[in-house]
């Protein structure tokens, strides 16, 4: 391809120095990664950490989905006979002994249901995420050799591994994991008494979530200070991808809230262990007044793990909406529609993420009065998302759509995150949410926008960027099938919930059967099980996919093969630690000048033409 | 041995899918054709336009199918007078979610059919255009804003809090009275409690609590001397209701499906819920008689259809521990006459003797052990526990108490049939029943109060012509078995 003609040329003239202090780069290794432990293991290249990252995330999302589909089974077939899952997961399956019919323990479903939330929101969706292409993407596509300390990026992965570790042997107690629902509210999860996951389960729940907060936390200063600092010459900020306008304010987010988390997580903890009552007021549990726990407030924790838990959804959401846009925008052969707009919203939904965390808490008891504030701003987030949708429609428009495994997850994305955006309309307003808190309306809502959105965008990255990590590319057939399986699956799974909700179902129920008004849905509890599985199955497909592809995949010939402007596609195909063989390129345009004077595409090193104005503006 | 045959298909499953992805992958590479690009565009972009028909399609022919259980449509109708805010504003938001969502459903998978790639097709650069981004912005900022203003308006309504003089009563008749009822939610069920004749709940502190005492009533208040716990609520239609909600050890949620109902209770601090049921038990029965869907026979009770055993019903909506999904109590709204007939049956049990003193018009009177569901006259009066001891017998609460007055008005009544009363006691009583009217609340008892008139006034007609002599105190035994169970 021609592009790399002139990317090779800007490299051979820039005559540019090294702005970064490193030294000559033997790009298959450097002095810090002599070993195997140093390069595979302990090693500080951000691509080797953003793999880590990928596949720790991978095994979590395998864990974390094959424990909804076990829940699923308990909700579509509550009578079935479950003995046949005692082999796998023992004790859990209750055998009556006169029958021999086994069923799943209700402890064990509210455990399972916990590190379902657990898993697939902090270590999947927040580390397997942002986690992986903030470490892929950010040195590569703002022009550095490495994150700003690659140390603590080093740390950052292991103290990730760590907190998984601790949840993972959590899972395997005699009293079993936490139980008390992935928000963990106290007093349920304060309180041994009161539930076998609060024992010894909830305080390594504790114990592993405050280690995951000191891994965002490492990482998160890491991403912010590289961004802030480490950019190439002529990387200013609005010439950088939306994918790094997303990692900066999805970083900016967890710096913030994590340690309001991790504060709350104390507090629970000194309750648990220290005999406070921070959370604790006029309890009686388990035939015994607490005469000493008084004086606290279980609504605070709530306002405590809001303030993170609304910015964590956009945690979440904002790196694949980063994607995806880069995404849409090269496979649309065109640059993405009103590039500043997508900025500004970026970093107002950044800025209101911070200003809604009590609409998770309508009826929390808290002062209906506080609700009137929380409606406004949980309302007026609408708009930037709002415009966001409106403009990757506008990119599509007009373009030239290279439609393939990545850009049609993109599509995918875009089309959930309407979806699940627009019931999120009706749970931000208050009155509403009288009927619909803690419902199935509430599930199908954030399992659509944030859940399956996520992964949608995770999958487009996944797919578009797989060569830039493995020298490969996935198997698109694969690809093609995953994604239908996906979009159909997911929809089926989590459409037919939202008439759950209509209903009034409440989530988090072990079993229907003692209502009346809950208990006549068994035939779409039944079809949303099996479309669970059979969407699971797709999953495992994709899994296959990306195994055999890192090792047998088609391999990248070209050093740009999906024709894009930006960075990360300039530095070789194997590149190691460092990135770029000679110097770093230097940046004179925008991002997306795609179709621009005729030409498919200018790639970011591509100097201004005399009296051409930079793209964007 | 089926597992394993279940995991060995699917193995091979994915070996086959995986075999044809590779092998279309090399003969892609063998073929080598940069045509086929646009083939697959188009057969994918192809695919977008009909999975796009289709789910509309879906959407629109599942909603029509699921109108009998939604809210605001078909019979999921809302029973309480706030009620219908909540599922207007639902549907509201509905209507324009639904345009959006048609909408951009349209344009994504019609643009990406539209400009789906093409060999030597270049994209158009359009990198912004700022007309267009200001129209996106300001139609859904008018939109929120209309959301915004309806919610608020029925969000400020619905918890808008009782007026500051607001008095809880047993039967409200004007503005400004209300019935207050208690839930105190507790692992795994609820415990339900009413103010009794006073109208008003007692209070209640964590440390009080005890197996018979389970929600902690404390008794030095004299409010809680005629509090009951029920297994079910009931209430009148019509009449404002304020839930007193409140939790023993762990967060639960008041949710009352029907009614629109829904607040969490927390230890420690009492929240509150203020509502009006609209639609008793049996109208919704008759309602949903006429629903296709209830007319069949119920899964339990062959014998019966649907409708004629709905019930509303409170339920737990936050996770609680193992058995959330299981705290059930049934809710029924009845008439006026059905509620107060209802509360008799709660509180006044059995009377097992009244004495009254001529002298200082004071009314002792006992219950049938167990046969009054107040927890302080069943657990507390007449124990060593009782800091109350004395009070009860005070007149002034008697006339507070319009239950009491109601049975011993019916027991003088039956005492004037049977000749027993003696003038004495006319004249007490009359007094007593003086002392009653100006502050009579409801018909049921105005309209007792009235025959007993009558009534006594026979009776002292009967007590001249009988000449019974007046006894200081006098002590009334209760006619027929009833006397003898106070043995017991």
């Amino acid at each position: 391809m021609a592009d790399i003609n002139i990317v090779e040329k800007e490299l051979e003239h820039g005559g540019h120095h090294d702005d970064h202090g490193h030294d000559d780069h033997d790009h298959h290794g450097d002095k810090y990664q002599s070993s195997f432990v140093d390069r595979y293991i302990f090693s500080q290249d951000h691509k080797t950490i953003a793999k880590q990252f990928l596949i720790t995330g991978m095994l979590w999302a395998i864990i974390g989905a094959g424990m909804s589909i076990i829940f699923r089974l308990q909700l579509g077939f509550p009578d079935a006979n479950m003995a046949w899952l005692q082999p796998l997961l023992g004790g859990w399956i209750k055998i009556d002994p006169t029958t021999g019919l086994g069923e799943i323990d209700p402890d064990f479903y509210y455990a399972l249901v916990t590190m379902h939330g657990t898993i697939l929101v902090f270590f999947v969706l927040t580390a397997g995420l942002s986690g992986t292409f903030s470490n892929l993407l950010i040195p590569l596509q703002i022009g550095a050799r490495d994150m700003a300390s690659p140390m603590m990026n080093m740390l950052s992965y292991w103290f990730f591994f760590l907190a998984g570790a601790i949840l993972f042997i959590s899972l395997f107690l005699n009293t079993g994991p936490f139980s008390g629902g992935w928000t963990g509210y106290p007093p349920l999860s304060a309180l041994p008494q009161a539930s076998d996951g609060s024992k010894a389960g909830a305080t390594l729940w504790l114990l592993s979530l405050v280690f995951f907060v000191v891994s965002v936390l490492l990482g998160g200063i890491n991403y912010i200070t590289t961004i802030l600092n480490m950019r190439t010459k002529g990387m200013n900020m609005f010439r950088m991808p939306l994918t790094i306008w997303a990692f900066l304010v999805t970083a900016i987010l967890g710096l913030l809230s994590f340690p309001v988390l991790a504060s709350g997580f104390f507090m629970l903890t000194f309750d648990r262990v220290l005999g406070t009552s921070f959370f604790l007021n006029e309890i009686f549990v388990a035939g015994e007044a607490l005469t000493t726990r008084v004086g606290g407030s279980a609504i605070l924790y709530q306002h405590l793990f809001w303030f993170l838990g609304h910015p964590e959804v956009y945690i979440i959401i904002l790196p694949a909406m980063g994607l995806v846009s880069e995404v849409l925008s090269v496979s649309a052969r065109k640059p993405i529609f009103g590039y500043k707009a997508m900025v500004f919203s970026i970093l107002a939904i950044g800025v209101l993420s911070f200003l809604v965390w009590a609409h998770h808490m309508y009826m929390s008891g808290m002062n209906p009065f506080i609700a009137n504030i929380f409606v406004l701003f949980t309302l007026i987030i609408a708009v930037p998302s709002a415009v966001k949708v409106f403009n990757w429609i506008a990119t599509i428009w007009g373009g030239n759509l290279r439609i393939n495994s990545a850009s049609l997850f993109s599509i995918g994305f875009v089309s959930m995150f309407i979806s699940g955006g627009l019931t999120g309309i009706f749970l931000g307003n208050a009155a509403i949410d009288i009927q619909q808190h803690d419902t199935y309306f509430v599930v199908a809502h954030f399992h659509i926008v944030m859940g399956v959105a996520a992964f949608f965008g995770m999958f487009a990255g996944i797919y578009h960027w797989f060569p830039r990590m493995y020298g490969r590319f996935m198997n698109e057939t694969l690809g093609r099938i995953h994604f239908w399986g996906t979009m159909i699956g997911a929809y089926a799974i989590f459409g037919p919930m939202h008439y759950l909700g209509m209903a009034g179902v409440p989530r988090r129920y072990y079993r229907f059967d003692k209502f009346q008004a809950f208990s006549e849905f068994t035939g779409m509890n039944e079809f949303i099980t099996i479309a669970a599985i059979l969407t699971f199955a797709v999953q495992i497909l994709f899994v296959i996919n990306f195994f055999y592809s890192m090792y047998k995949g088609r391999k990248q010939t070209e050093m740009n093969p999906w024709g894009a402007t930006t960075l990360e596609w300039t530095a070789p195909v194997d590149a190691g630690h460092g990135n770029w063989d000679g110097d770093i390129p230097h940046v004179h345009r925008w991002p997306y000048d795609m179709g621009r004077h005729g030409r498919e595409f200018i790639p970011q090193t591509e100097p201004l033409a005399e009296g051409e104005i930079d793209g964007g503006h | 041995m089926g597992f394993t045959i279940g995991a060995l298909c699917v193995i091979l499953l994915a070996v086959f899918i995986v075999q044809i992805g590779k092998a279309r992958e090399l003969a892609s590479i063998v073929r080598n054709d940069p045509a086929e690009q646009d083939e697959i565009n188009k057969f994918h972009a192809g695919l977008g336009m009909i999975f796009m028909v289709t789910f509309l399609v879906a959407c629109v022919v599942s909603f029509i199918y699921y109108i009998p259980t939604t809210l605001g449509w078909g019979p999921n109708i809302a029973a309480s007078a706030h009620g219908p805010e909540v599922d207007y504003l639902f549907n509201l938001t509905l209507f324009f979610t639904a345009i959006v969502f048609v909408l951009t459903h349209i344009a994504l998978f019609w643009f990406t059919w539209k400009y789906k790639g093409k060999q030597g097709k270049i994209g158009l650069y359009w990198a912004h255009n700022e007309t267009l981004e200001m129209v996106w912005m300001i139609i859904p900022s008018v939109v929120m804003t209309f959301l915004v203003v309806g919610g608020l308006q029925a969000w400020n309504n619905i918890m808008l809090d009782l007026p500051e003089n607001a008095v809880s009563v047993t039967l409200p008749e004007e503005d400004g009275q209300y019935i207050e009822i208690e839930a105190t939610g507790s692992q795994f069920l609820w415990f339900l409690r009413y103010p009794g004749r006073d109208g008003k709940i007692g209070t209640k502190y964590f440390t009080q609590i005890n197996s018979s005492n389970k929600v902690g009533q404390t008794w030095t208040d004299e409010k809680n001397m005629d509090d009951f716990m029920t297994n079910e609520i009931v209430l009148p239609v019509g009449k404002p209701v304020r839930v007193r909600i409140t939790a023993r050890d762990v967060l639960h949620n008041f949710y009352i499906r029907d009614m629109r109902v829904k607040t969490d209770a927390v230890p420690g601090m009492p929240t509150y819920f203020n509502f009006t049921p609209t639609v008793t038990t049996d109208s919704m029965r008759r309602r949903l008689s006429q629903e296709p869907e209830w007319q069949v026979a119920d899964k339990n009770f062959d014998t019966k259809q649907r409708w004629e055993l709905f019930e509303y019903e409170l339920a737990c909506a936050e996770l609680c521990g193992n058995g959330h999904y299981s705290m059930r109590n049934l809710v029924k709204i009845v008439t006026e006459e059905e509620y107060l007939d209802w509360l008799d049956k709660q509180e006044g049990g059995e009377l097992a003797e009244v004495v009254i003193d001529s002298t200082t018009g004071q009314v002792e009177y006992t219950y049938v052990p167990g046969s009054v569901k107040s927890q302080y006259f069943s657990k507390i009066h007449n124990t060593d526990k009782d800091p109350l001891e004395g009070k009860t017998a005070d007149l002034e609460k008697l006339v507070e108490n319009k239950l009491r007055v109601n049975v011993y008005m019916t027991k003088m009544t039956d005492m004037r049939n049977n000749a027993e009363l003696g003038s004495a006691d006319y004249t007490n009583a009359e007094e007593a029943m003086n002392k009653l009217k100006p502050i009579q609340k409801t018909a049921r008892i105005t309209t007792d109060v009235k025959l007993s008139t009558e009534a006594l006034a026979k009776a002292k007609a009967i007590a001249d012509a009988v000449n019974v002599t007046p006894v200081v105190p006098v002590t009334v035994p209760v006619p027929d078995s009833t006397v003898q169970d106070t043995t017991k």
